[in-house]
């Protein structure tokens, strides 16, 4: 399948957004036929901008699409189907309480005809080995097979020209691994897929070729056989980068939470977590490591007192040995004991932040009811220390009163961060700390929290990327459907362990 | 299939941020060509000079120094009113129910003014009136608040279905107090004793405007520099962000839902012990909705609220002046009334979104 004929050729396209800079700057790039091609480039390099072009979500201010040697105008995603170029976004665009096939055939023209639908589904999984339950509702279905749908989706309307945007993001390495497997089905078959991913092992395992974006320019490309990690590391951020994590040793470790026996149930009755006991230590990192949904997100609501927890105890040990009942407490009581708790939680804007408001203003979200006033708030604290951390911490943004939700993804990451560590927390909870950033934000994200162990907080690190725990982590507890299946030293257990730990049930 | 060359000839694109400016350009922009619109309209019509016509919406509201007293104590009841619903909706809690609640505080006022004429005095009952009137209102809005709080009731239906309670109870009593026996009415309450009439100011307008001013200045204060306003704020935009910082959800909805209510409330005492002196089932005159349109028109700005109300007080006194005038019907003031309407609220589309048209699109090879 290697023949180097051009499916698509993108040519000096630039595309401007209001009031922002260029997204995508005079870029020329080609996609072949039946080859997988990576899209790299640093959060807001315009890799999702150029490829919404290609499948019609946005239009271009200047420059040619050509495809199969014609070049073409599209203006719309049905214009983009029409080409044969069918994109599955990161963020899924499914109803909910449609099931798999209404949803595949949603908006199609011409007559109704869901049996029919149904074989031509069947005849499209069985070739290319996607495992798909036509007749479920999509409110039922795991984030993988969400996805399975949009991409039978796309291929039901004939598309040739694949489009996945970070679609290994929220998959588990078996997912992926499945995933991979069926884009290598597809690749087969003659299909051209671009994948945009931050995940550079992944781009190394499943791409023919990998092409660099920079601040919306197109950097270069090169077959990724012939590159290293490094080489695209470097060529992405525009310099060279180390590439190691450090795990300084923990300096004075001792018990600062211990949890014993902690049960959770989920409003069904579901059991999230069974008899979960461990201890966190000041100065040290504890990663979580599991499937997601095994209770990584439960525990550390747990401990931060937004879960409704059926049993167990959680005991904050302060310095001087006095304990501290933790269980019961809301966030607001755990505050009011003088126990510093910081949580960077999984759903940055929809939890940790406000969107809508500016960045200042969602510093207060933590100090709003300190102050002299009992009545008003102060308005100056938050806003120094939004300074500091736009400061401190090289947040991209047009200036302080900016809507955070208008901020890239490492940027909102940043400042969510930056707000939970200004106040020197003697815990500190994060899940999926670095998801959907890249290279660079990544990098200063481990850094900060590294600064937070160096200062004495015990880390709890809830990570999917499993290299990174075992870079970044002192100790790594591993959870597997809500029980702990092993406590293992992050200096000399490998990912293959854990993954094996990840997948059998406690023997405890 | 697209062709080559096929391309749009304009792009429906979200700005960014649209910035003040640029929104209110566009704003009086859009009022302008309404006007412009209703002209046509008109002259289509009736084959009057427009000129003449919006002369005489502006008589209407303004053309006497009792007229413009007058739309100015309108504005000021419905701006306080929009004020009262506004924390609701900041926190998204969508109070439909100002009809019921400004009712229930005309309502206690009037009880106070029929019932204790010739035991209290008057600055007592003035007093009393006062207290219950804010407490009848802050209660007929705090019954739906506890429902979300507590069972996550929907509050859209809840605060709508104590409206027509309201003025049921409202219609009860009208009877059971009515004056002359058989006639359906109370009339005007104390005409002889003045007893519970809100003290004049100035002249019998002014109490309104100033109260409507004070709230104004105090809900703008409250909304952005009290840490109540501030958690109303976060609660309206995400839930889960204000369980996480540790605010109480359902407390926060309570408190606020007892302020909307009682404000609702001392617009009724105002309607009933200040302006009217009477009490009926459409002393209202359906504003606690008019005021859902004001408060959503001036984006939830108090400040803001102050123009949209005056805007809408404005057409409506002015329409019906040209319906007299010119011998059309009322029909005709809210067809005005409803183009004007249509441009301000369409015009909301234009400051979310920019239309840009296609410059030829730089073809290369150059």
């Amino acid at each position: 399948m290697n023949n180097n004929e051009i499916a698509v050729s993108l040519r000096n396209i630039t595309k401007t957004f209001v009031g922002t800079v260029l997204a995508n700057n005079n870029v020329n790039l080609d996609i072949k036929k039946g080859e997988i091609l990576s899209l790299l480039g640093e959060n807001g390099s315009g890799k999702t901008t150029l490829m919404n072009m290609l499948s019609g979500i946005y239009h271009p201010d200047a420059g040619q699409i050509i495809i199969n040697g014609k070049e073409v105008t599209i203006n719309s995603p049905r214009d983009a189907f029409a080409l044969g170029i069918g994109m599955v976004h990161q963020h899924f665009k499914l109803i909910d309480i449609f099931n798999a096939t209404e949803n595949i055939v949603l908006g199609l023209d011409g007559k109704l005809n869901l049996a029919d639908a149904e074989k031509k589904i069947k005849a499209i999984c069985d070739k290319y080995g996607f495992e798909i339950n036509t007749n479920k509702k999509i409110y039922d279905m795991s984030v993988s097979e969400k996805q399975t749908v949009e991409i039978v989706k796309v291929l039901f309307r004939g598309a040739e020209i694949l489009i996945l945007d970070e679609p290994t993001a929220v998959l588990t390495p078996q997912e992926t691994e499945h995933l991979f497997q069926v884009m290598r089905n597809m690749k087969e078959d003659g299909k051209s897929i671009v994948i945009i991913t931050h995940k550079l092992n992944e781009i190394q395992s499943i791409s023919d070729r990998v092409a660099v974006l920079r601040q919306g320019e197109f950097i270069g490309d090169m077959k990724t056989s012939d590159s290293t990690i490094k080489e695209m590391t470097d060529m992405m951020v525009g310099h060279a980068v180390s590439l190691n994590i450090d795990r300084p040793e923990p300096v004075d470790p001792q018990p600062r939470i211990k949890v014993e026996n902690l049960t959770v149930l989920d409003e069904e009755g579901v059991v999230k977590l069974d008899n979960v006991s461990f201890t966190a230590n000041r100065g040290e990192i504890l990663g979580i490591a599991g499937i997601s949904g095994c209770g990584q997100k439960e525990l550390l609501r747990a401990i931060a007192g937004l879960e409704i927890v059926k049993e167990g105890k959680i005991t904050y040990i302060h310095r001087d040995g006095r304990t501290e009942e933790l269980l019961g407490m809301s966030p607001r009581e755990i505050s009011e004991l003088g126990v510093k708790l910081s949580f960077v939680p999984e759903d940055r804007l929809g939890m940790g932040l406000v969107g809508n408001m500016n960045i200042a203003d969602n510093m207060m979200l933590r100090s709003y009811r300190k102050g002299s006033s009992r009545f008003f708030t102060d308005k100056k604290t938050p806003r120094d220390l939004a300074e500091k951390v736009v400061d401190q911490l090289q947040v991209a943004t047009p200036n302080l009163d900016t809507p955070v939700r208008q901020l890239s993804g490492g940027n909102v990451q940043k400042v969510l961060v930056g707000r939970e560590i200004a106040s020197e927390p003697r815990v500190l909870l994060t899940a999926y700390a670095v998801r959907g950033l890249d290279i660079n934000s990544s990098y200063q994200i481990y850094d900060l929290i590294n600064q937070q162990k160096a200062l004495g907080a015990a880390v709890i690190f809830v990570g999917e990327d499993l290299d990174v725990l075992v870079e970044l982590c002192d100790r790594i507890l591993v959870l597997c459907e809500g029980r702990v299946t092993g406590i293992v030293d992050g200096r000399t257990t490998d990912k293959y362990t854990l993954g094996s730990m990840m997948t059998q049930k406690g023997e405890a | 299939m697209p062709m080559k060359n096929k391309e749009p000839r304009f792009y429906i694109s979200k700005r960014a941020d649209a910035d003040r400016r640029t929104a209110w350009t566009i704003r009086i922009i859009a009022i302008v060509i309404s006007l412009i619109v209703c002209g046509i309209v008109t002259m289509i019509c009736t084959g009057d000079n427009p000129i003449s016509i919006f002369a005489t919406i502006f008589k209407g509201a303004f053309g006497t120094q009792r007229k413009a007293w007058i739309t100015l104590q309108y504005v000021a009841v419905l701006l306080i009113i929009s004020l009262a619903l506004t924390p609701a909706f900041k926190m998204q809690f969508w109070n439909v129910g100002g009809e019921g609640q400004v009712l229930m505080g005309g309502l206690s006022a009037a009880a106070c003014m029929i019932t204790l004429e010739n035991k209290l005095p008057n600055a007592v009952v003035i007093l009393l009136m006062i207290v219950t009137s804010l407490l009848a209102g802050a209660i007929w809005g705090v019954i739906p608040a506890i429902f979300k709080a507590l069972w996550n009731t929907n509050e859209t239906l809840s605060t709508l279905m104590m409206n027509y309670i309201a003025t049921q109870l409202v219609a009860f009593f009208t009877i059971v107090w009515e004056v002359p026996k058989g006639s359906g009415k109370i009339g005007i309450i104390n005409q002889n004793s003045n007893i519970g009439w809100l003290p004049n100011i100035g002249n019998k307008y002014l109490l309104s405007i100033l109260v409507a001013i004070i709230v104004t200045a105090g809900m703008y204060v409250y909304l952005k520099y009290t840490k109540q306003g501030y958690e109303i704020s976060v609660v309206g935009e995400s839930l889960n962000t204000a369980r996480y910082v540790g605010i109480m959800v359902e407390k926060v909805i309570v408190r606020t839902m007892i302020l909307s209510g009682a404000l609702c409330g001392l617009a009724g005492l105002l309607l009933v012990g200040g302006i009217n002196h009477t009490i009926t089932t459409t002393i209202t005159n359906g504003q606690g909705f008019t005021a859902v349109m004001v408060s959503w028109l001036a984006k939830f700005h108090p400040i803001g609220m102050i123009f949209t109300s005056l805007l809408i007080i404005f057409m409506d006194r002015g329409a019906s002046e040209i319906s007299t005038a010119f011998e059309l019907n009322q029909s005709f003031a809210d067809i005005l009334t409803g183009i004007i309407l249509f441009f301000i609220i369409g015009c909301e589309f234009f400051i979310r979104y920019e239309v840009r048209f296609r410059k030829d699109s730089g073809k290369e090879n150059a």
